[in-house]
């Protein structure tokens, strides 16, 4: 027994906020560890997809013949052969009542919507022998009409899905003046056409590819009388109910493991069609089966992300107060409604007024179905949209109006002092101080004399320019109060658990249903239970990710590990001090009134009596000595069903640098305050900074997935996916504010999300600000040097940047469109089209 | 991502080598560093009968001086060639140029020999060698070696003058010693192909360029020399104006592709001002 010994000595010694290094990054950095393609079992056979190159067919004919003839071949199954047991990718979130949701089988029977979608399965006894045979699976196609352009799409010409006669999948509506929660949009509007500034403008969203470091994998064991399915996935638990309720197969025989899993930002929060390949064929076969996709597959068939066009109006009046913000979307769902796909642009719909004042909101959403891979959770997911959006907008707002941006926002912004603040759009904000993280952002950042240099480069011509960005954003994380789900017709809860048992020998075990892929859940909720339960860190060990040892669980997506499974670790660890508290009283022979609970020992008040936790643990472990009726066992369990989102905030400028001769962009410099509420780890938090800002930057500069007029994926290695590496980055500054959060215990916000949502507005404001003086308002995402130039080409021939005291709204929207609110025809916002751009 | 399966044989001299190559014909595929074939043997975008590895060959290594030439061995690492005094002495654009090249694992793979004689015109090292006037050493079938020309070595998109049943063995380098020199490498990340890319070397008197070679990447089906502006440069003084008027013709004449990374109309434009910088890098200015 050494915990009365390692425990902490005083509250200096507090785990939370302790810089620790991971415990798990020795096995992850080394690879000696279980990733879901180490996993060999005996007898395991190996599985090559074979896939669509075309985007849009009905197949005719699959001859299997001569691939399964070929060496080493077990069988070639095609759809046809496990279409009653193949189940079926469920979409888990209906956005409407009558969203058209096209069924997503996980092998193609008799239509290919996009290509990469698998039509046969080839089993070998090696991976080599089976992608060989792949190639000889002969595959006869009648290829249709693709629909590869989400505008378009939405005209219906040509469809996505010939059988469900249109390509729109759901529309979806938030109102303030309809809810309750603020005035009305149009009017608003109106007004400020009248007799102040309508700002109207429409932005894209460009497709992404999440572009985890490890490629998905699965492995089956169908044998024994629990299937196993090993799978690098953020959501075991989702993926084995969806498995039991789409396959026919009782929960209780489903085990699903995430052993250690290299990443996913999204891109494995869902079940896919090779996970549900690989169990049918693996049960078809009553042998151990693998399949591990290559990088190619993965950029092709791994879901997307983003993909929307924007339109925006913003009203405000001439002194710079906004008045009213409408939003209409156009989101493409891709080939197929994904797990969450038609729900993540609708996680936009309570972020488009971020940290703003309108009186008014306006949110509509047409999402649309097009024949190319499906779109569902990329990092941010939703709110990266909703605040590049607005976040360009204020951009734009202050240009309009001649003033500095921060200045600007600060005038529409909810004050520290207005917290907690019921939003337009009808969320409750739990804590946060604008002001002061854009205080201390300036000064980190040398805003004012960064400004000054601008100001000199213009002023002599510089052939670089410079230009500065601002974000102030929020977000909404803690993924999410299940009777807010239930409203949105959510499948399923947002709580999450946790277990923590006490071993007799003084070590604790933490089970958490918030499966880590790469975040450090092992650390941190180390340094939580150390804490509470006043153990060492070195003694608690954190298991995850297997439902047979955690058993309930939501997993690990939307920023919700810490403030929602923490918090469930938070009221296990109280419940076992309550449970304990007994037995010490008993064994002490005090009353438990007399005892207090410090640094994991019971102590009789007043006295040199007491007993530490884990010493506690073992008496309960032998039994010999209880209170009456009490069980030998002072284990707990919490279920924590958040009470409510929480919204951690942050000012991040940026600096770029324009090369106007060749359109190349430098950053010059980035600093960021966020404040993210109580800090458990400082070293997780930056790594979640630093990587978030990486990811959401390279949406601005870098990445951008591609198709050509047949729907195939041109970027589809990563030659043309241009990642980024360390290489192209810079040092970012990044400090923090800290609001401690009213909804959890630890006053915790989400950070999984914020580095990418904040960046890429600021990013791209930045550059836009180099090139206002050329006429330019907007270049397309990723701004590549090419778009860059050729923005400074046209921009130089229009007449230039409003004059002072202009307040015309430049560009109007098309007549009809959903964003064209002239008075004329002030009401047009029932139908969502793909207006010309 | 698994290849289809091949044969394998490692010559350790150019003779084996040579006779492998006209056992096995077109079957047969020569691996040099591997940093193009393998990615596209793993994506199946061709399957070799055999693969013949030159990397035990240790004739065909090392740098070494044979009068005013450098002689480069085709299985030369770039990194073995970014170390070498003598190619940073006599011919610095090409040690400018391979620094450029992806990243350091790829450099300590990647062959000198193996990039030419596959011939992306996106790569690096065409357009430097080029404008240096490197000579290439051929052996064939019989044992006998040719040499051929700068201008008569790149013939088209992956095409050079090594012929069925060759090898290139040796480039050999006209030492450029004293002339200044400058790779301007135009990419959105760093380890991208080239964009665009300029290589200029210049030999300057007092100010003055007394003569400059000029290569250009990715504007064609070859790397590319830019003879009009190289004796456009003759006798000019090393300054912005000057060399501006001189270089603003480069793209004349040039085929560039059009891709994501920007259209022909952009890398035409490109590679004005990219020439116009490399050259006064590289003349110092």
């Amino acid at each position: 027994m050494t915990i009365t010994e390692d425990r902490p000595a005083s509250n200096d010694a507090a785990e939370v906020g302790k810089a620790r290094t991971r415990k798990e990054d020795q096995r992850l950095i080394t690879g000696r560890t279980k990733w879901t393609d180490n996993i060999v079992l005996p007898g395991m056979l190996h599985l090559a997809m074979v896939r669509s190159p075309y985007a849009h067919a009905n197949i005719t004919n699959i001859d299997t013949s001569e691939a399964k003839t070929a060496s080493g071949v077990i069988t070639v199954v095609t759809g046809e052969d496990i279409k009653d047991v193949q189940g079926v990718n469920a979409n888990a979130w209906p956005i409407t009542p009558d969203q058209v949701t096209p069924t997503h089988l996980p092998v193609c029977i008799d239509h290919v919507a996009c290509a990469g979608e698998i039509v046969a399965v080839v089993v070998a006894r090696t991976p080599a022998e089976a992608r060989d045979a792949a190639e000889l699976v002969d595959v006869d196609y009648d290829v249709l009409p693709a629909v590869l352009d989400l505008k378009e799409a939405v005209n219906d010409t040509v469809l996505a899905h010939p059988d469900l006669g249109t390509n729109k999948s759901a529309f979806w509506k938030l109102d303030s003046a309809e809810q309750g929660s603020g005035g009305n949009v149009d009017e608003a509007i109106a007004k400020a056409r009248v007799d102040g500034i309508v700002i109207e403008r429409e932005f894209r969203q460009q497709r992404l590819i999440p572009a985890f470091m490890e490629p998905r994998s699965v492995v089956v064991d169908p044998t024994g009388d629990q299937m196993v399915v090993w799978s690098a996935t953020q959501v075991p638990h989702i993926l084995r109910f969806l498995i039991a309720a789409t396959m026919g197969i009782p929960e209780s025989k489903v085990r699903v493991i995430a052993p250690d899993v290299g990443g996913g930002f999204g891109g494995k929060l869902q079940t896919t069609p090779e996970e549900f390949a690989t169990i049918a064929v693996s049960r078809r076969l009553g042998k151990p089966c693998k399949y591990t996709e290559t990088r190619s597959e993965s950029l092709l068939s791994g879901h997307h992300g983003r993909d929307q066009w924007q339109k925006i109006t913003l009203a405000a009046e001439n002194d710079g107060t906004v008045t009213g913000l409408k939003v209409d979307l156009i989101a493409n769902m891709g080939a197929y409604v994904a797990v969450v796909g038609g729900g993540v642009p609708v996680l936009g719909a309570w972020m488009y007024n971020s940290i703003y004042k309108f009186p008014a909101y306006q949110f509509n959403c047409q999402t649309v179905l097009t024949n190319m891979t499906w779109v569902d959770a990329y990092r941010g997911a939703g709110r990266p949209e909703a605040t590049f959006a607005i976040e360009r907008m204020m951009d734009e707002f202050a240009a309009v109006l001649g003033r500095d941006p921060l200045e600007v926002r600060e005038q529409n912004w909810i004050r520290h002092e207005e917290f907690p603040f019921t939003t337009v759009a009808g969320m409750t904000y739990d804590s946060g101080n604008y002001e002061a993280a854009t205080e201390k952002a300036k000064k980190l950042f040398g805003y004012d004399e960064l400004r000054a240099e601008q100001k000199q480069r213009r002023e002599s011509g510089d052939p670089v320019q410079l230009g500065i960005g601002v974000s102030t954003f929020t977000e909404m994380c803690g993924l999410a109060p299940s009777r807010i789900l239930g409203q949105l017709n959510y499948g399923a809860g947002g709580w999450e658990h946790a277990s923590i048992r006490m071993l007799a020998t003084g070590k604790v075990e933490v089970l958490t249903g918030s499966s880590a892929h790469g975040q450090g859940h092992e650390t941190a909720w180390s340094q939580i239970v150390a804490d509470r339960l006043g153990v060492a860190f070195e003694d608690v060990e954190v298991l995850h990710g297997d439902t047979q040892i955690a058993h309930r669980g939501m997993d690990t997506y939307g920023s919700r590990s810490l403030v929602v499974g923490g918090e469930a670790v938070v009221r296990a660890a109280d419940k076992v001090i309550a449970k304990a508290k007994v037995f010490a009283a008993h064994l002490l022979e005090a009353s438990e009134d007399d005892l207090e609970f410090t640094a994991g020992r019971f102590q009789v008040k007043g006295t040199d009596k007491g007993l530490a936790i884990g010493e506690v643990a073992l008496a309960a472990f032998a039994g010999h000595n209880l209170p009456d009726g009490a069980e030998p066992n002072i284990d707990a369990d919490a279920t924590y069903d958040p009470v409510d989102f929480s919204f951690p905030h942050g000012t991040h400028l940026c600096a770029m640098e324009v090369d106007t001769e060749t359109g190349a962009t430098t950053m010059r410099k980035y600093a960021c305050v966020d404040d993210v509420g109580t800090i458990v780890n400082p070293l997780i938090v930056e790594g979640q900074i630093h990587g978030g800002l990486v990811q959401g930057i390279a949406q601005a500069l870098w990445e951008g997935a591609e198709y050509d007029e047949n729907g195939t994926l041109v970027t589809g290695s990563f030659v043309d996916y241009t990642l980024p590496t360390s290489a192209d980055t810079i040092s970012f500054i990044s400090e923090h504010t800290v609001s401690p959060s009213t909804t959890n215990t630890l006053g915790t916000k989400g950070v999984g999300e914020a580095g990418t949502i904040a960046s890429t507005p600021a990013v791209v404001n930045a550059i836009v600000d180099a090139l206002r003086q050329f006429g330019v308002d907007d270049v397309l995402m990723p701004c590549t040097p090419e778009r860059v130039w050729k923005a400074i080409q046209a921009g130089g021939a229009k007449p230039g940047v409003p004059a002072e005291g202009e307040r015309e709204a430049a560009p109007h929207f098309d007549e009809g469109a959903p964003n064209d609110d002239r008075p004329a025809t002030p009401d047009t916002t029932a139908t969502t089209q793909g207006g010309a751009q | 991502m698994i290849p289809a399966s091949f044969d394998y044989l490692a010559p350790t001299t150019v003779a084996e080598a040579l006779a492998a190559l006209a056992e096995h014909g077109d079957e047969a595929k020569v691996l040099a560093g591997g940093q193009s074939l393998l990615p596209i043997l793993r994506m199946r975008l061709n399957a070799p009968g055999i693969v013949i590895d030159l990397g035990k060959i240790a004739e065909l290594q090392g740098i070494s001086e044979d009068g005013d030439e450098l002689v480069i061995g085709a299985m030369t690492t770039y990194a073995a060639v970014l170390a070498s005094g003598a190619v940073s002495t006599h011919a610095a654009l090409l040690s400018k140029a391979i620094a450029t090249v992806a990243d350091p694992q790829i450099r300590h793979r990647g062959t000198i020999g193996g990039a030419l004689v596959h011939a992306d015109p996106a790569g690096d090292v065409g357009a430097p060698a080029l404008a240096l006037g490197a000579r290439y050493v051929i052996a064939g079938a019989d044992g006998a070696t040719r040499t051929v020309e700068a201008d008569d070595f790149f013939e088209d998109l992956f095409t050079t003058a090594v012929g069925e049943g060759e090898l290139l063995t040796q480039i050999r380098v006209p030492k450029h010693t004293g002339w200044g020199a400058h790779y301007e490498k135009f990419v959105r990340v760093s380890h991208q192909w080239s964009i665009v890319g300029i290589a200029a070397t210049v030999r300057s008197e007092g100010g003055t360029i007394a003569e400059a070679r000029v290569g250009l990447t990715n504007m064609g089906s070859t790397p590319l020399r830019a003879k009009a502006v190289e004796q456009a440069l003759v006798g000019q003084p090393a300054t912005d104006e000057a060399v501006r008027s001189a270089v603003a013709s480069v793209a004349e004449g040039t085929n560039p592709p059009s891709d994501l990374n920007g259209d022909a109309v952009y890398r035409k434009h490109l590679a004005s001002v990219l020439t116009r910088r490399a050259v006064l890098a590289a003349a110092g200015a």
